[in-house]
């Protein structure tokens, strides 16, 4: 056996990246696990299909895509209501916030970013499963809409804008909520 | 004359593709008059621009993989080859 086409290997080295991607994506540990066992097993399969152009890694990462993208598939189309967010407490019948967003502490402030980033990464984990796979797939890989939804089905393609704008929504109240507009307290 | 609803709406959709004409100067409109939306947008391009600005890496959870399930998939492994 080369230690091209050896899963122990494979487990060994990359199985967490692969876990830790899966988990991003999906938002569920069993879920990423069986995806990983998956992915390996479809990797021995087409191991002669590695060309070796690319690195190892991006190679078995290319297939849990698949996989990941197989996993939406089999779910129905993502709808309004898998947000689990209720606009109308936001805003009234006219459409005004009831509340106006906190303002949030000045950009130039040292250390804005990392904050801004160590609390993001805390609200994207409490987002539905679903809705943290678009955050992964739009904000941080940086597909198009239209990529999205052939990732993971949306009920239609124009539903994607409304889907994401619900989950920037959300993470803007859950930033609020964590307390990142009162961390600046020179504000 | 947009609401906020439909403000805080476009606001997001122009992070993700070109508005059309209308939108954009329905927005623009709204925004010029409006402090709470004009929060929102801003507050909405610095997320993005946070996430942007780090790497992948960074937005992978800090989890290693079990080592029962790592025994689990070599087992499986094992016997569906
Ligand atoms: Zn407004």
């Amino acid at each position: 056996m080369t230690p091209a086409t050896d899963p122990e290997r494979w487990l060994g080295e990359y199985g967490d990246l692969l876990f830790r991607y899966a988990v991003a994506r999906v938002g569920d540990i069993s879920i990423a696990e069986d995806l990983v066992q998956e992915t390996l097993l479809a990797a021995w399969r087409g191991r002669g299909r590695f060309t070796g152009q690319s690195a190892e890694s991006t190679w078995l990462v290319g297939i849990l895509k698949h996989k990941i993208a197989d996993h939406f598939r089999k779910q129905p189309p993502l709808s309004l209501e898998d947000s689990g967010l209720d606009l109308d407490r936001y805003f009234d019948e006219r459409g005004h916030w009831r509340r106006a967003p906190e303002s949030w502490p000045d950009p130039e402030r040292e250390l804005y970013e990392e904050q801004l980033q160590a609390a993001l990464r805390q609200c994207v984990g409490h987002l539905p499963p679903r809705f943290r796979n678009l955050f992964f797939l739009r904000e941080v890989e940086g597909l198009s809409g239209e990529e999205i939804c052939k990732q993971m089905p949306v009920s239609s393609t124009n539903n994607v804008w409304v889907m994401l704008s619900r989950m920037r929504f959300q993470l803007r109240q859950c930033l609020e909520k964590a307390g990142f507009s009162h961390s600046g307290k020179g504000e | 004359m947009l609401s906020c609803k439909e403000a805080a709406g476009l606001v997001s959709k122009s992070l993700d593709t070109r508005l059309s004409w209308r939108e954009r100067a329905a927005l623009r409109m709204h925004i010029a008059i409006c402090r709470m939306c004009r929060n929102y947008q801003k507050q909405l391009r610095a997320m993005t621009k946070a996430v942007r600005k780090s790497s992948a890496e960074a937005w992978l959870p800090p989890l290693r993989l079990s080592e029962e399930a790592k025994q689990r998939i070599l087992r499986h492994f094992r016997s569906e080859r």
